[in-house]
C-alpha cells in the first residue's frame, strides 16, 4: 500500500533521514521506533510533504506522491495525526471532525461512526477543544483523520503524555483499525513495548537510519538492541 | 437634547464605516498576522474607480458593484503577488510590504486620476429626516450604511460560522498545518480571505466618499481610526471589530460635537492608548493570546 523507498530528509547539514526504505501493507501496522532526534517524525513529516526529501520516493499503491503538495498527499488518502494532537483548540469537537471530512465530500465518514469508536466526544461535540484533556485530543485527532476515510494512517507519538490505562486503549483501537478498515497504519512511538504488542512489523530507527527491522517478537526479545537504541 | 440625539446618530453612522474598515483589517488580521497598511490606499483605489464609472456615465449601482468586485480581485491580486512571495519570512517582512504598496497605490492613483480630490454622490439624499417640525442630522444615506454594514457583518457571520467554506478559512487562519493535514487547500483559502477584507475594505471606501471627497490621500484618516476600532474590538474578532467601530463612533462624534472636530484624531489616539493599558488583547477577544 504505502511505499517508501531510500528516502534521504536533511535539514540543511543535518541528516534528520537517511536511506529509509520500508512497506506498509494494507490492514497492518508497521511501528517505527527509536529514540528522541532519531528521525521518526522527520520520517512522517517527509510522507506528507510537510517537509521536501533530499531523494528517494514514496509511492501509494504504485503511485509516486513524493513530490506532490501536503494538501494533495492528504486527498490522496494519507492522514497524518501529527505529534502533540494537532488539534484546532479554537474550534469545537464536532468542527473540527467535520474539517477532517471536508475534502472527501458526501463520502466522508458520518461523525455518527465516529462518536460509535469514540463516546467521549460525542458529550464534549459542542466544547471547544481548547478544554479537551490530552487523551480526549487524541481520540480528536485520530477521530478527526479517520472522517476523510484514510487508507493509509500515520501516527506520531500517539502515547505521548497518557496514562497507561488510556495508551492501551489507543493502541487496541489502533489495532482495531487497521483490521477492521483495512488501513495502512505507520506507528511512530517511543513506547516500544506497546507499539510492538499490536505492530505487524517493528523497525528501529537510530540517527535516521534503519537498524532493524523484524518481527515484534523478535524485537522483542532482543535485549541487547532494545538497549542500545531505545534504552530499555 | 436634539443635539445629544443628532450625535448620537451621526456616531451610529460613522461607527458602522469604521466597523468596515476594521472587518477588512481583523479578516486579514485572523488569517496571515499581518496588519494590512496598505488597506486604506486599496479602498481608495476602488473608489476611485467608481468614481471614474460614475463619471463616464454609469449608475451609482454600477460604480458601486464595480469597485466592490474590483477590492475583491484587488485583494486575492495582492495576497498572491506581493504576500505570498515572504509567507514563510518573519511577519515584519510583510508589514513592510504593505507600507511599500500604500506608497505605490498612492502613487498610482495620482498619476491617473491627479491629486486634486472630486466628489463623490451619495447613494441617498444627504437632507436629514424631519420628526414633528425638527430636522436630524441623520439622513437618508445614513440608513443606507448602516444598514448595509449591517448586512455585510451578518454575511461574514454567517459565511465563517454555517457554511463549511467558512469553516475551512477558520482552520486555515488558526492553525494553516493541520489545516493541510486535512486537506485544506489553505493557500487559497488566504487569498479568498485577503480578497473578501478587500472587497470589505471597498465598501467602506464607498460609504465614506461622500463626506470625505475622493483623492489619494483622503481616507488616510479612516484607515487609522478603522485600526484603532480593530484594536479595541481585539484584533481577532470580526464581532469586535464591529463593536469596536461603533463604540468609536460613537465617542468620537461626541468628542467633535461637545469639544470640537479638531480634537477627534487626539481623542482616537487618546481611546488607543487607554485601551492598550488596560486591556491589551482588546475588548472583546475572541482568544486569548495565541503562541504558536
Amino acid at each position: 500500500m504505502l511505499t517508501i523507498e531510500e528516502l534521504t530528509t536533511d535539514y540543511g547539514p543535518i541528516r534528520a533521514v537517511d536511506h529509509v526504505s520500508l512497506e506498509v501493507p494494507e490492514g497492518s501496522v508497521t511501528a517505527v521506533l527509536g529514540a528522541n532526534g532519531a528521525g521518526k517524525t522527520s520520517l512522517l513529516r517527509t510522507i506528507t510533504g510537510l517537509v521536501r526529501p533530499t531523494s528517494g520516493r514514496v509511492a501509494v499503491e504504485g503511485e509516486e506522491i513524493t513530490r506532490w503538495a501536503v494538501e494533495e498527499i492528504v486527498r490522496f488518502g494519507i492522514a497524518h495525526v501529527p505529534e502533540g494532537r494537532g488539534v484546532i483548540a479554537e474550534l469545537t469537537v464536532e468542527e473540527n471532525l467535520r474539517l477532517g471530512g471536508l475534502w472527501r465530500g458526501r463520502e466522508a465518514m458520518p461523525l455518527r461512526e465516529v462518536y460509535e469508536l469514540f463516546p467521549r466526544l460525542e458529550e464534549r461535540a459542542g466544547q471547544p477543544a481548547s478544554r479537551l484533556s490530552g487523551g480526549e485530543r487524541q481520540m480528536l485527532s485520530i477521530g478527526r483523520a479517520l472522517v476523510g476515510r484514510p487508507r493509509a494512517l500515520l501516527l506520531d507519538e500517539p502515547s505521548l503524555g497518557l496514562a497507561p490505562v488510556l495508551v492501551a486503549q489507543i493502541m487496541s483501537l489502533v489495532r482495531r483499525l487497521a483490521d477492521t478498515l483495512g488501513l495502512a497504519v505507520l506507528l511512530v512511538e517511543q513506547n516500544a513495548r506497546s507499539a510492538l504488542s499490536i505492530a505487524n512489523r517493528g523497525i528501529v530507527l537510530n540517527l535516521g537510519r534503519v537498524v532493524a527491522e523484524q518481527d515484534p517478537d523478535k524485537l522483542i526479545a532482543d535485549a541487547q538492541l532494545l538497549h542500545a537504541y531505545l534504552g530499555f | 437634547m436634539t443635539k445629544f440625539i443628532d450625535l448620537t446618530l451621526s456616531g451610529i453612522s460613522s461607527g458602522a464605516i469604521y466597523a468596515a474598515v476594521a472587518l477588512a483589517l481583523v479578516l486579514i488580521w485572523r488569517s496571515t498576522r499581518i496588519v494590512n497598511f496598505a488597506q486604506g490606499a486599496m479602498l481608495m483605489f476602488t473608489t476611485f474607480i467608481a468614481s471614474a464609472v460614475i463619471d463616464s456615465g454609469g449608475s451609482y449601482v454600477l460604480g458601486f458593484a464595480v469597485a466592490l468586485a474590483s477590492g475583491f480581485v484587488l485583494g486575492a491580486i495582492v495576497e498572491r503577488v506581493v504576500i505570498r512571495p515572504v509567507e514563510n519570512a518573519p511577519p515584519l517582512n510583510a508589514v513592510i510590504l504593505t507600507l511599500g504598496l500604500y506608497t505605490l497605490i498612492v502613487a498610482i492613483a495620482g498619476m491617473i486620476w491627479g491629486n486634486t480630490p472630486r466628489s463623490f454622490p451619495a447613494a441617498f439624499s444627504l437632507r436629514g429626516y424631519t420628526v414633528g417640525g425638527t430636522t436630524f442630522l441623520f439622513t437618508p444615506n445614513d440608513t443606507f450604511i448602516v444598514l448595509v454594514v449591517i448586512v455585510v457583518a451578518a454575511a461574514l457571520a454567517f459565511l465563517f460560522r454555517a457554511t463549511s467554506l467558512g469553516l475551512r478559512m477558520r482552520g486555515a487562519a488558526f492553525a494553516p498545518e493541520v489545516a493541510r493535514l486535512l486537506g485544506v487547500r489553505v493557500g487559497r483559502m488566504l487569498t479568498l480571505g485577503w480578497a473578501l477584507a478587500a472587497l470589505v475594505g471597498s465598501l467602506a471606501g464607498l460609504l465614506v466618499a461622500p463626506s470625505v471627497f475622493v483623492g489619494p490621500n483622503n481616507f488616510d484618516p479612516i484607515l487609522i481610526i478603522g485600526f484603532v476600532a480593530a484594536v479595541l474590538g481585539g484584533l481577532d474578532s470580526p464581532p469586535g471589530a464591529v463593536i469596536g467601530g461603533l463604540v468609536l463612533g460613537l465617542a468620537l462624534s461626541y468628542v467633535s460635537g461637545y469639544e470640537g472636530s479638531a480634537l477627534v484624531p487626539l481623542a482616537a489616539l487618546v481611546i488607543l492608548i487607554i485601551v492598550l493599558m488596560i486591556r491589551p488583547t482588546g475588548l472583546f477577544a475572541a482568544t486569548r493570546e495565541r503562541r504558536v
